[in-house]
């Protein structure tokens, strides 16, 4: 290990080639720092960095570096506290403050901005600029982003996210000299779907939450706590803040393996839908004239003793409900009674996946495995409107081998844009099939635009290429087969080959097909893994659980086996057309329903109990890589609300006559599980448990600067209540507590001393973007079998486009088509209106044009969309939105018809009228 | 004295064809550069000693001895000449691009074959619109008679030339924030290491060279390294085009040994002061180099020796000054124009250089304080070489910091006096 002298120093660092910033931050020194950012590495921009290196023992001058620019070598003498070295960068602060307003006092980000850490730890206290402050005219950029150009340093962190790390490409650098603007060439919505970023990128308020603003709190005044995204099935780490019961925000919990630094704004945005008006707070209970009313727990509960004494029940789990809410219903209704509550195709798909996955031989990747997979092939999945951060994972793995081109030419590998400039379009292999274009497209080797039958049948050329043991699939076109080999090659000769695939395209084809190129490497003598994306938060946790589907629901209450319906945190007319939705609730004699917001499902309950959000308890989730990660609650909600969990420990006890619920808190629950589903062995130990005490203390919610504790109440009572009880976590709802570091999976905020905005992370992780110190949270509970024999899926046939029918495929959309995200009004602002996607070629065929409107023709509804002309989408396939208003609970891929609403001015009978 | 750069050129006429060029010795080197081998003709500019003339004199034959070459270096290679001639008060490689196109396209084919290169580009100032259709014609000309394309008189080489007229800024001269233009991206430099020799343009192995250097080089080949080092004053090889403008009786351009006094430039060729009055101080080579005081007039004028009076031989385009100039105002001009023509990529720059026209323009416009010369000297002492991303910034304080230096009195009379004293 090379070894550099910091003010005369010996200290040891783990590598050469990266840099003195790097370096000395690992080692926990302070530099600042403005345009250094761990995943987006040196531009040598805001001279902030400033160090003295000196030649040799000897050398008593030395000269100035920036320490981002200089690599680390063996030996090298380096002085941070040189006087010359901090009268520089004392200067620059000053440089940077002459056109920076002094409006912390009503900034979005005093509190959490890096420039005033930076600014304090330089020194730069008094302004010797007297002359005019420059200005800018901000623009709107949408519901999400706030723009303030005016406090912009020109650190370009925000161009090279946007554009480098992102792909967007509607946020620019303009103007020249002291008037340097990063914006949009004219006001409008940040395209990219990970714009909210930049709230965190830009070290001061330029960009700032514009959903924060409405009811903006100070940083130090949120109550934070760990938690885990609920709007798709990556589980990103998440630090939701709470005040005066209102979710405020949330803000990105880094995990290096996992999101690292960002979040997609689905994720970041989803949260509003916990604040709404609309939330159930009480019990409803179902009067026998049919009307609804609020209720006491104590009455819902005597009420559901007796409806549970009735008859027997059948429980319809959730894939966005935790694993103990899923856990609970099946103890109440018995495993044999437990359903998933997924579709019929998505139960399907999850079977497959966890099957696929469980199998092996190929290895469920993490985010940040396909990240630094060195070649992809993407069979039927959108990512960026699926799994949002596999995007821009992805736009990081098109680098590992191009990478390779910079190292031959002896550039350092943090020297961010000379290792762009070098490489130019070397990047990849990513290849890229899929019914219709994918926002990722531009970072792609090459693209396969196919029905998804021909997308698996892709997968399963390429299968063979590798493997002349895998099946081929028969009446393949040459052109495929060429792309299939040169895919082929690509993957055999890769280090970390990936195959991305999922429930996106709803074929469980294409996820075989995925598994066959998987296993036909494995049989190549190469260890490839395998991405799949699952539609939810707890999907994945959901099919270890092995529930069955939504038929055997049905079939129970058919049977009569069983009278009572329970439903957990699911709403069935997303899962199932509406009348069939109508007939299997028409068909229980009772329905209870738990959730969080009003849906059709509890609108035709007889109990409905209010269930908490992911905010308002602790609970645990099961990613699509299949690591278990819990999410700690954030603050005690209003009302009656409670985890279902609870609830339904309660209705057991109640049912059962115990004295008690079997699990008084959470870690009984999960002791339970891990006994009941061995799968789930390693469930128990992702935080630890609620008797944990660091210093024989809590770790708290609140910061120590949290304001108000003593005066919140004050108009009721002067003395200061004692804060709520926390059964289920070591944390506490207070700032009293150990301030230090806690375990990685109790960090509640990112804050050290002197450092204030997120850039602490650095003071978390071992090495600047490395694992969190003690180890990342969350751990992968299932791994591929050791042993494991090869079958190939079996061939495919062609996809043939039909006369007079369309095959329907699934077009995600990052806003819009997920359930609990689309119920908060800024995501539901971005949502894309309800249209069809037509092939060019299948529009002139039927004379459509762009916008008009088209009956679509499935499940024996027809529903009204207009036209919108897809370039690259094959013949014979049409896309249909998924999750959007109206469009909820189709099942696809599915055959539909499609009717051109009759031309009056052409059809016989506007003639006669014309007559 | 030997004319060798300007020898075909003949003021407010055409430029030679290239059938008239050829009549006057062109295109001799290049013949004979085909008929070497690449390593022999770096080996010429090496021993010939040229140096760059862009302004920062970097030994020409080291920079290409530093491009890969063979099999083993990326292709394709490129040769750029940078012809955004912006540097104030600089006007020589225009002479050079509207009097004498095919000289310069000579030089390009040589240089390109120097180093390999398949792709050769002219970075073209926008303002230079004559030079502009003049080399339009010439490389017309050039292709017309196997100078260049496919298999150049002949041989197995081949090249490609292309005129790119530049969008237009200072920046862009900077070699590096020059190929950043040239890929279409904003003109910020790159920093270094990796030089563009290595990963240039487009990521390639890339030379970028000055106009007046590239016109030497056929001369090198034709006449040998001997020959090219006899033509100067001093061990710095080959003539040098000398201007001189502002306070002088005769302003011109004029090609003189290496190393010429510049007593001699001024008082023999530019015709001395204007109606008798006294020099006071000039800039010899653009607005990023150091006062040069009366005193030191006798100093030869090259890199070497003008570094050695703490100043910088630049461009070799002399801006004059006599007593009716105010240095503070010349200085905040200079500023003025340094200010607006940073990128805007490092902090030093894009702020300091403002602060400093601002500051300049208060003494002078009568909003002096006190402390604005400590904020002056701040500048100076911290905008320095490694402090900033590129030379910019430490180049427009050089003559800040010797007006600073050799003038202080008058900067505190603006002070004192509440403005400037001439006005």
């Amino acid at each position: 290990m090379p070894t550099i002298y910091v003010d005369g120093r010996p200290h040891e660092v783990p590598e050469e080639g990266r840099n003195l910033l790097d370096a000395c931050l690992s080692l926990g020194f302070d530099i600042p720092y403005f345009c250094w950012h761990p995943a987006m590495h040196s531009a040598g921009a805001c001279r902030q960095c400033a160090i003295k290196v000196f030649a040799t023992a000897d050398d008593s001058r030395g000269r100035i570096v920036m320490a981002c620019m200089t690599p680390v070598t063996d030996g090298v003498r380096l002085s941070i506290d040189d006087p010359e070295a901090v009268a520089f960068r004392a200067s620059v602060i000053e440089w940077l403050m002459v056109g920076h307003p002094h409006d912390c006092p009503v900034c979005d980000e005093g509190g959490e901005c890096h420039l005033q850490d930076m600014t304090v730890m330089t020194g730069h206290a008094y302004r010797r600029h007297r002359f005019p402050k420059r200005t800018h005219r901000n623009q709107d950029l949408g519901p999400l982003v706030n723009h303030e150009m005016n406090r912009c340093i020109q650190c370009y962190r925000c161009v090279r996210f946007y554009q480098e790390l992102a792909g967007g490409r509607d946020l620019d650098v303009l103007g020249w000299h002291d008037h340097v603007y990063f914006g949009r060439h004219e006001d409008g919505v940040l395209e990219s779907p990970f714009a909210g970023n930049l709230t965190e990128v830009c070290p001061t308020g330029v960009f700032t939450d514009k959903t924060l603003k409405p009811h903006y709190t100070r940083p130090w005044d949120l109550q934070t706590s760990p938690s885990v995204c609920v709007h798709c099935g990556l589980g990103c780490n998440t630090l939701p803040g709470e005040r005066y019961g209102v979710l405020r925000r949330i803000r990105n919990r880094f995990n290096a393996h996992v999101n690292g630094f960002f979040l997609c704004d689905r994720g970041r945005y989803g949260h509003q839908f916990v604040n709404r008006e609309d939330r159930l707070r009480e019990p409803l209970l179902r009067e026998a004239n049919g009307r609804v009313r609020p209720a006491s727990p104590e009455e819902a509960l005597e009420r559901l003793r007796f409806i549970l004494r009735t008859g027997a029940a059948v429980g319809i789990g959730s894939p966005r409900a935790s694993m103990e809410t899923n856990f609970a219903l099946r103890e109440l209704v018995g495993a044999d009674a437990f359903h998933d509550g997924l579709s019929q195709r998505d139960h399907e798909l999850m079977a497959t996946i966890r099957t696929v996955l469980l199998q092996g031989p190929g290895r469920s990747a993490s985010v940040q495995d396909v990240a630094r997979a060195d070649a992809v092939l993407i069979l039927g999945e959108d990512v960026q409107n699926t799994a949002p951060l596999l995007a821009l994972a992805l736009r990081q793995a098109v680098f590992q081998q191009a990478l390779g081109i910079a190292q031959r030419l002896n550039i350092h590998k943090y020297l961010d844009s000379a290792v762009r400039e070098a490489i130019q379009q070397d990047t990849g292999p990513l290849f890229i099939a899929t019914p219709d274009e994918t926002p990722i497209d531009d970072a792609a080797t090459a693209t396969y635009r196919r029905a998804p039958d021909d997308i698996a049948r892709l997968g399963l050329a390429v299968a063979h290429r590798l493997d002349p043991e895998a099946s081929a699939p028969e009446l393949l076109d040459p052109s495929t087969d060429r792309l299939a080999q040169e895919i082929a090659e690509a993957l055999r000769t890769a280090e970390r080959p990936l195959v991305v695939c999922g429930h996106g395209c709803g074929s469980t084809a294409v996820i075989e097909a995925a598994t066959n190129v998987v296993c036909a490497l494995e049989a190549a003598g190469k260890a490839g893994s395998l991405s799949c994306s699952v539609p939810e938060c707890n999907s994945m946790g959901l099919a270890l659980m092995d529930g069955r589907g939504l038929a055997a629901a049905e079939q129970a209450l058919r049977s009569g086996r069983a009278s009572v319906l329970i439903v957990a945190e699911n709403d069935l007319f997303r899962r199932m057309g509406a009348e069939a939705a109508e007939a299997l609730l028409a068909r229980a004699e009772h329905v209870i329903v738990l959730d969080s917001l009003p849906t059709r499902t509890t609108e035709r309950a007889s109990v409905v109990l209010p269930a908490a959000t992911f905010a308002e308890c602790s609970g645990t989730l099961v990613n699509a890589e299949g690591r278990g990660q819990r999410f700690i609650q954030t603050f005690v909600p209003e009302g009656q609300v409670q985890a279902s969990w609870r609830w339904l420990g309660r209705m057991l006890a109640a049912r059962d006559g115990l004295g008690a619920p079997p699990w008084a808190n959470l870690d009984e629950i999960l002791g339970a599980l891990a006994g009941e589903l061995p799968v789930c062995g390693g469930i128990r130990n992702l935080a630890p448990p609620a008797s944990y005490r660091l210093h024989g203390q809590r770790v708290p919610r609140r910061s120590h600067r949290f304001s108000g504790q003593t005066a919140i109440h004050a108009h009721e009572d002067v003395r200061e209540p004692d804060p709520p009880d926390d059964p289920d976590s070591p944390m506490s709802f207070s700032m009293e507590g150990y301030h230090g570091q806690p375990p990685s999976p109790l960090i509640a905020r990112f804050r050290a001393p002197g450092w204030n905005s997120v850039q602490s992370v650095t003071k978390f992780s071992r090495g600047v973007a490395g694992p969190l110190q003690g180890g990342d949270p969350g751990r992968r509970l299932i791994e591929p079998e050791r042993e494991h024999s090869l079958c190939y899926a079996a061939a495919v046939p062609p996809f043939e486009p039909q006369p007079g029918r369309w095959l329907a495929v699934p077009a995600h959309h990052v806003f819009g088509s997920e359930e609990l995200s689309a119920g908060s009004p800024s995501v539901a602002a971005l949502a894309p209106p309800p249209s069809l996607g037509v092939s060019p070629a299948d529009a002139e065929t039927m004379q459509l044009e762009e916008g008009q409107e088209l009956g679509l023709s499935l499940e024996r509804e027809v529903r009204s969309l207009p036209v919108r002309l897809r370039p690259q989408l094959p013949r014979g396939v049409v896309t249909v939105p998924v999750g959007l208003p109206g469009l909820e609970g189709l099942d696809l891929p599915a055959w539909v018809t499609l009717i051109v609403p009759g031309l009056p001015h052409r059809g016989p009978r506007s003639r006669h009228a014309d007559a | 004295m030997e004319r060798v750069l300007t020898q075909n050129i003949r003021p407010s006429e055409e430029p030679l064809t290239l059938l008239e060029y050829e009549q006057c010795g062109g295109y001799q080197g290049l013949r004979k550069a085909l008929w070497s081998s690449p390593e022999e003709i770096q080996q010429m500019v090496t021993e010939a000693g040229l140096l760059g003339r862009g302004g920062a004199g970097f030994p020409t034959g080291r920079k290409w001895g530093s491009v890969p070459m063979g099999d083993r270096a990326r292709h394709p290679k490129y040769f750029v000449v940078n012809a955004d001639e912006m540097e104030p008060g600089a006007m020589k490689d225009r002479l050079l691009l509207e009097g004498d196109p095919h000289q310069l396209i000579e030089g390009i084919i040589i240089s390109s074959y120097a180093i390999e290169a398949s792709q050769a580009y002219i970075f073209l100032r926008w303002e230079y619109q004559l030079a502009a259709r003049r080399l339009i014609s010439a490389l017309s000309q050039a292709y017309h008679n196997n100078r260049l394309g496919a298999n150049i008189l002949g041989s197995p080489y081949s090249l490609d030339i292309h005129l790119h007229q530049s969008g237009g800024r200072y920046m862009c001269g900077e070699a590096e924030a020059l190929l950043s233009a040239l890929e279409g991206r904003r003109a910020v430099p790159r920093s270094k290491p990796p030089y563009p020799t290595v990963c240039g343009l487009w990521g390639k192995p890339t030379v970028v060279n000055n106009v007046e250097t590239v016109c030497n080089v056929p001369h090198i080949v034709k006449h040998g390294p001997e020959w090219f080092r006899s033509l100067s004053h001093t061990d710095e090889g080959g003539t040098k085009i000398y201007g001189a403008s502002g306070r002088v009786r005769q302003p011109g351009l004029w090609e003189l040994p290496m190393g010429t006094t510049i007593r001699e430039v001024l008082e023999e060729h530019a015709g001395g002061m204007h109606n008798g009055h006294a020099l006071k101080a000039l800039l010899p080579g653009g607005g990023s180099t150091a006062f040069v005081l009366p005193e030191q007039l006798d100093t030869r004028m090259d890199f070497a020796s003008m570094e050695a009076i703490g100043s910088r031989l630049g461009t070799g385009t002399m801006t004059v000054m006599d007593e009716r100039t105010c240095p503070v105002g010349l200085v905040w001009g200079l500023e003025q124009f340094f200010a607006r023509e940073s990128c805007g990529w490092c902090t030093p720059c894009r702020e300091g250089l403002p602060w400093v026209a601002r500051t300049l323009e208060a003494l002078e416009t009568g909003d002096g304080r006190p402390g604005d010369l400590e904020t002056l000297e701040h500048h100076v002492r911290w905008v320095r070489m490694g402090n900033t991303f590129c030379a910019l910034a430490p180049g427009a304080m050089m003559p800040l910091e010797s007006a600073l230096r050799h003038f202080r009195s008058e900067f505190e009379d603006h002070v004192a006096a509440g403005g400037c004293p001439r006005r």
